[in-house]
């Protein structure tokens, strides 16, 4: 049989992660492109009775390990089990998502399996037969495209939000092998997992970002910004200043020592626009300023920039908003 | 408790990158080298449960000679002693080599704990310690923001996507670190410190004094290599809002763009 092309699945609290499905769909692509099978392998508590679910993205097949141990990730336990379905898949090519745990995860295989890994990912191609795969360095500055040597299994973790996901197909679903697990003996475990049920949009994720820098002066005038958040049902980010005075938590911060983010719409309220900064957000597809000084290099990058203080303009901008929002209702 | 805390040096993040004439490598001149900034966490972590529990902390670092500059920085941050691998060339053998060579050092020194940072602010890989650890044969926990240790259990909390995760495991373990400046404050080193640093232990190893064969660590033996590098596409120059207008009429202005224009509200 061909050798195929892998997907490993990410399972949390009772459903596979968007990612996973993008992984897929990115994963029926390079199968296809190859003219292999493509499988999967899942890992979780009570992922059995959900992975035939993968067939509506293209995956013909899963291999599954299914106990209560392994509700939540952690490496010393998921890489073995993880690392014998991989086996049993026997693929040419293994895709996994670019996630916190995913990452983690992807490195201490790559060492398992001696496997060549190119983390976070943003495309994949296919040049007769061969795989290279581009993935941002220094935190976006630059990119890079990789290729791997003749006879080596290509490890690749996918980027969230950027490869896009094909429209599911209810009607079909995945054949699903479910494997007997043997739990590794451990000396590391997970003590509490605390997932965020407010429905507060997180920074990776979010279509909207709202981002505020020194020049919000102090933690308390991140209220206008919280403001505009609401109304654009954005998440709230902050500049390395901002954390680093102490006005925002540190997994708010963007940038190349917090988190690089691309949602459609970043709007800079307060940052002049270190590089360390623009790195982090460059590739938003549209970027706003708000800063009261003309030569901030924020303004090199933005589409729209804004010359005002922003004490002013920001409760003005959140009052038109509304006027604007409500008259769309 | 000795602890081995893993160092790479990375160019500021404030380096601008251009591409060399190779197309594979980026210009080198004019970069100001620092430890990379979540390795220098890693440094602070340790140095705090060193003042708490006493024993020693020893830097491992690897690769061309500018290096020690940052081995050196550590050891003025307060560092014990230090083992750097001698090996110029040694990343350009891939990620696996490294990690194996940095093992093979870590066994050798049998310390209680290993930390490093998650990531470095270069390559952006985030596979050091992870795969150090399974070459190991240790558990891992990864990113933490935040790490207690009684002398016998480690434990660390970490932020996944909408989430937070405490892990926790047995001594001898490696920890990675995320979080940030504002959550670790590394310190600076002071001028004594600088001064005491130029007197610490620091060895230097080759392959071969860890046991390894330096025939297995060549470039060829790299399973990934880089094709070519591309400068991010350059976003056509925005426009500043003005049109002589006040700050209302700026306001509906922007709106009115991202709603027809931008098409994003």
């Amino acid at each position: 049989m061909s050798k195929c092309v892998c997907v490993i699945a990410e399972y949390r609290g009772g459903n596979f992660r968007r990612v996973t499905h993008e992984v897929a769909s990115e994963g029926r692509r390079i199968a296809d492109a190859l003219g292999v099978p493509l499988q999967a392998v899942a890992v979780g508590s009570g992922v059995a009775e959900k992975a035939a679910e993968l067939g509506r993205y293209g995956v013909e097949k899963v291999f599954v390990a299914d106990d209560p141990a392994l509700e939540g990730y952690i490496a010393e336990t998921h890489t073995p089990i993880v690392a014998d379905l991989v086996q049993k898949c026997d693929p040419a090519v293994v895709i996994m998502p670019a996630s916190v745990d995913g990452k983690d995860l992807g490195a201490r295989l790559s060492a398992r399996l001696l496997a060549g890994l190119v983390q976070d990912s943003t495309e994949i191609v296919v040049e007769n037969g061969k795989i290279k795969a581009k993935k941002p360095i220094y935190a976006g500055k630059c990119y890079c495209w990789n290729e791997w040597a003749d006879g080596e299994m290509p490890l690749i973790s996918c980027r969230p939000n950027v490869m896009g996901c094909l429209a599911p197909d209810e009607s079909k679903s995945a054949q699903v092998d479910k494997v007997e697990v043997t739990l590794p003996e451990a000396r590391s475990s997970v003590k509490s997992l605390e997932l965020d049920t407010s429905g507060r949009v997180g920074l990776s994720g979010a279509e909207t970002i709202v981002s505020g820098g020194r020049g919000l002066k102090e933690a308390g005038n991140f209220s206008l910004l919280e403001d505009l958040a609401q109304v654009l049902d954005a998440a709230v980010g902050a500049s390395r200043a901002a954390v680093d005075s102490g006005w925002r938590p540190h997994a708010d911060q963007v940038g190349q020592t917090g988190k690089v983010v691309n949602p459609n719409l970043y709007i800079a309220v307060g940052i002049s626009g270190a590089i360390q900064h623009l790195a982090g957000m460059g590739s938003s597809k549209y970027i706003v300023a708000v800063n009261k000084d003309v030569d901030a290099p924020i303004f090199t990058k933005a589409d729209y920039g804004i010359v005002e203080d922003l004490f002013q303009f920001m409760p003005v901008f959140v009052e038109e908003l509304k006027k604007y929002k409500s008259s769309c209702s | 408790m000795n602890i081995v805390v893993i160092l790479k040096q990375t160019p500021d993040t404030e380096s601008v990158i251009r591409i060399a004439g190779d197309g594979k490598s980026v210009v080198t001149d004019g970069f100001k080298w620092v430890i990379n900034p979540y390795d220098e966490f890693a440094v602070e972590a340790a140095l705090k449960i060193k003042e708490k529990h006493g024993g020693k902390v020893t830097i491992l670092s690897y690769g061309p000679q500018r290096v020690v500059e940052a081995v050196r920085t550590a050891l003025a941050m307060g560092a014990d002693d230090a083992v750097f691998i001698d090996e110029e060339h040694l990343e350009s053998c891939g990620r696996i080599k490294v990690a194996q060579a940095v093992a093979a050092a870590i066994k050798e020194m049998s310390p209680d704990l290993v930390f490093c940072g998650s990531r470095a602010v270069d390559m952006d890989m985030a596979q050091r310690g992870p795969m150090v650890a399974e070459f190991l044969g240790w558990p891992h926990l990864a990113l933490a923001t935040s790490i207690e240790c009684d002398g016998k259990t480690v434990s660390i909390q970490r932020s996944l996507e909408g989430g937070k995760v405490t892990q926790e495991s047995t001594l001898p373990v490696l920890v990675t670190f995320g979080g940030s400046h504002a959550v670790w404050n590394p310190r600076y080193a002071s001028l004594p410190g600088i001064m005491k640093a130029k007197k610490k232990p620091l060895q230097n190893k080759k392959l071969a004094d860890l046991g390894l064969d330096a025939a297995e660590f060549t470039p060829e033996k790299a399973k990934v290599r880089v094709v070519s590098l591309e400068l991010p596409p350059e976003r056509k120059p925005g426009k500043i809002i003005d049109g002589g207008l006040d700050t209302e009429g700026k306001a509906r202005e922007l709106v009115r763009l991202l709603h027809e224009e931008a098409k994003v509200i």
